[in-house]
């Protein structure tokens, strides 16, 4: 009987466990940025567009100005060209696809999430960069190139999530509407949309959460460069790029900038993604 | 009749839609096999990549990936099996259940770096336990969700069965719950290593990368993900040519586990 | 007639319900007799039927009064087992009375570990014993023929009326005093369902035997004594023909001749 009772506590504790490391990542953010903090001001450091090693390699200014508005942009442009293609993609599983195309396209639809992203960084680096290069001019490591490849990325997240939603809608009552004469677009506009409405708005802001913190692929495409994008088809930086590139020389205030970065990331993402868990996607 | 015209658009729409996901796919997957061709051959796996080849990446790569399976599943499996059979839709399990999918979805370079502030700040420097508990504690969330998903399958008869022949709650989880959900929650483990194995992130600030074959964790650790970023960012063809055949074996690992766990678990109509 | 199990004024209501599902509930079940309960939809006789071994306390929340002695055959004075309260002797009460549920539910195990399951559980190792009541179980339910040549085989490969009687021999090889049945064999085909009922007509030489069942030819075929129950009250109880062939209450009458349910 008593292992019972250590089995029941065992599991407890691990369910704790998951809270516990959310809440150790925001503690030991914190604790590293402090410096940062203190030195910079909490909103001066937002706002500040420097981003500057000090000569002894220890001080500096630094601000997060830019990667802040890179991370945004970035994810701005790939929910513009993901949102219309997945829910295409969702419209095309639920309502249009022929039983026999279901599955095929649907296991495609997965293959390409679980490609890792840092083969996303290489295709769009060596191809798609340069194809769009041709297109738009500019840079081929842009804002641009990076938003659109993220926007690649969470498309199949986004689709499977909406599919999902959209299949919860009772067939009676698609059903009613097919009977009373309705063309399918009408049924998807009139009946599974709404009906479907919070989940595929969760879907959507999830993706979006998802895609702020997205680093490798942006890493290889952004640019890597500190500074406000002239245009789309400029280079500038994000936040996990910024820490992927200069994490490991960094000196003691750098390095805690950077931390402050991650935590103001996280709060971002986090807040977000939370936001569309609890609000649309819950789960009971 | 403009209704059918509108209705006939869309759905031309939705299948270019469509057309377009599985275009960007086949691209990818075309570029990697042209790529793959020319830049794979036996020295890759037979060399280090001290001496351009990727021996020691790809067995390091799995090293990680295997002890953050062995630190990961069990306490993801064990605060699965809380939230289904001892929380079941409590407040607590639900908070918890919500939360673990929140943290499925958080910034992999964040969680790097959490891991580097705790693990290699205070043990002086990069190495391979601290890559391993970052690649676990995302692969965490993924295994207390399909748990969780993967018990509430088995039908509650089994468990009654179970206690009214004398079985303790622990004895029925253990020795039948967990047995009936056993391909279920294998295919759960399986698919959160095909994850793991592909992040880059969480891998820069703790294990780093490692040019020998190591077989300590206490030091930097040889990571394929790495090594491809590292690679594809040197301005040399035969650094190039190395990461994409890292890309493509990467993607040939990822792509083969995946398509696995479909053929193991088929739902069973019953 | 000796007995096995008294129930005295026994009402039950589930967790979060206003109202009782079982209404003072007062029945005797005799020992070594099959008492069959029956009625409509909802009117609490599997509610009844599990609360002879407390399986409800899996679901916390359940709130009782009155209580339910069981006997042992020493002759010995009864106890009420909702004085239970540790966990070891809820787990004696369940070795003591077995249950057998509507859906088969063989464990995800070979036939030999699904039977020596409970056995193993009171810690018997020695292979050779496991074994022998393995075979005294299986025999006893009919079954040994059919799978003693595959005892190391899964148990769900076997049928369905297989698996029933796979689940009977499993709770039979605890040596039970009584037998809870909660419909057994409504998942079942004719053949299996007649196979059972021989089977139970059989057990109840050894071991006394409390079964639910919404088909009424059922427990007047295999019934000793019958239990008519109607929205969480025991309407009339008395002896099988009497229930069948001459009603005391009328609400008994109209169940038998069909007239509701």
């Amino acid at each position: 009987m008593l292992f019972n009772r250590f089995f029941k506590s065992l599991s407890y504790t691990s369910a704790w466990l998951v809270l516990g490391i959310l809440v150790a990542i925001f503690i030991v953010l914190y604790h590293y940025s402090a410096g940062a903090i203190r030195h910079f001001g909490f909103f001066h450091f937002i706002t500040n567009q420097k981003w500057i090693v000090g000569e002894d390699g220890d001080g500096g200014n630094f601000g997060g100005l830019i990667p802040i508005l890179g991370t945004i942009y970035s994810t701005l442009i790939a929910m513009f060209f993901a949102v219309p293609i997945a829910m295409g993609i969702a419209i095309f599983l639920t309502e249009i696809a022929p039983e026999f195309l279901k599955k095929p396209v649907g296991m495609a639809i997965e293959l390409l999430a679980a490609i890792p992203s840092i083969i996303y960084g290489m295709w769009g680096l060596f191809y798609f960069g340069p194809l769009l290069q041709s297109w738009f001019g500019g840079q081929s490591n842009s804002l641009l190139t990076a938003g659109i490849v993220l926007g690649i990325m969470v498309i199949p997240f986004m689709a499977a999530l909406s599919r999902d939603a959209m299949k919860t809608t009772p067939s009676v009552l698609t059903e009613s509407a097919y009977s009373m004469g309705a063309t399918r677009f009408e049924v998807i506009k009139d009946v599974i949309f709404p009906y479907a409405k919070r989940g595929i708005i969760g879907s959507i802001i999830l993706s979006l959460g998802r895609a702020l913190g997205e680093t490798m692929a942006v890493a290889f495409l952004i640019g890597g460069v500190f500074r406000f994008p002239d245009s789309l088809t400029s280079a500038t930086i994000s936040i996990p790029v910024l820490i992927a590139n200069n994490f490991g020389e960094a000196g003691n205030l750098q390095l805690s900038s950077m931390f402050y970065m991650a935590l103001i990331l996280f709060i971002i993402s986090f807040f977000t993604i939370t936001l569309a868990k609890f609000y649309f996607l819950r789960r009971d | 009749m403009s209704r059918l015209i509108i209705n006939k658009i869309i759905l031309i729409l939705s299948t270019i839609a469509a057309l377009i996901g599985i275009t960007f796919l086949l691209w990818i997957l075309a570029t990697l096999t042209i790529k793959g061709y020319y830049s794979i051959n036996w020295h890759i796996f037979t060399a280090d990549l001290v001496n351009n080849g990727l021996r020691n990446v790809i067995i390091g790569q799995f090293i990680l990936a295997g002890m953050a399976t062995a630190i990961g599943v069990p306490l993801g499996m064990l605060a699965g099996i809380y939230l289904r059979e001892y929380g079941a839709n409590s407040k607590f399990a639900m908070i918890i259940r919500n939360f673990s999918d929140v943290m499925m979805s958080a910034p992999s370079i964040v969680i790097g770096i959490f891991v580097y502030g705790i693990f290699v700040v205070p043990f002086g420097g990069f190495n391979g336990w601290a890559g391993s508990i970052a690649l676990s504690i995302m692969m965490i969330p993924i295994v207390v969700s399909t748990t969780d998903s993967m018990l509430s399958l088995v039908p509650q008869e089994l468990r009654e069965a179970g206690i009214a022949l004398g079985a303790s709650k622990a004895q029925v989880i253990l020795s039948i719950v967990l047995s009936a959900a056993k391909i279920g929650l294998i295919t759960g483990g399986l698919l959160a290593f095909a994850r793991v194995i592909g992040e880059t992130a969480p891998l820069l600030f703790t294990s780093a990368n490692n040019n020998f074959l190591s077989l300590s964790l206490n030091g930097q650790y040889p990571s394929l993900t790495v090594s491809i970023y590292q690679l594809a960012t040197f301005p040399s063809q035969t650094s190039q040519n190395l990461a994409w055949a890292g890309s493509v074996i990467l993607t040939l690992l990822v792509l083969f586990i995946n398509l696995t766990t479909r053929f193991i678990f088929k739902p069973r109509k019953q | 007639m000796k007995l096995a199990i008294d129930t005295k004024k026994f009402s039950f209501t589930y967790p979060k319900n206003s109202s009782p599902t079982l209404k003072n509930i007062n029945m005797p079940v005799y020992a070594n007799q099959v008492t069959a309960l029956i009625g409509p939809s909802g009117c609490g006789k599997s509610t009844l039927l599990r609360s002879y071994n407390r399986i409800h306390d899996v679901y916390p929340g359940n709130q009782y009064d009155g209580k339910i002695l069981l006997y042992n055959n020493k002759g010995e004075k009864p106890e009420n087992i909702f004085d239970y309260k540790k966990e070891n002797e809820l787990i004696k009460l369940r070795q003591r009375v077995g249950m057998i549920f509507q859906k088969p539910t063989p464990f995800p195990m070979s036939i030999k570990d699904n039977i020596t399951y409970g056995l193993r559980l009171l810690g018997i190792k020695n292979k050779t014993e496991l074994l022998d009541r393995a075979e005294i179980a299986l025999k006893g339910s009919a079954l040994w023929e059919e799978v003693k040549d595959r005892l190391n085989s899964s148990a769900t490969g076997l049928s369905g009326g297989q698996q029933q009687r796979l689940c009977i021999a499993r709770a039979v090889a605890l040596k039970p005093e009584v037998l809870l049945f909660d419909e057994p064999t409504s998942a079942l085909d004719p053949i299996s369902t007649a196979s059972i009922e021989e089977l139970i007509i059989e057990l109840k030489r050894e071991i006394t035997i409390l079964i639910v069942t919404h088909n009424m030819q059922q427990a007047s075929r295999i019934s000793d004594m019958t239990g008519f129950m109607y929205l969480g009250d025991l309407v009339e109880f008395d002896k099988t023909e009497t229930i069948f062939l001459n009603p005391k209450e009328k609400q008994t009458e109209d169940y038998i001749t069909g007239r509701f349910g």
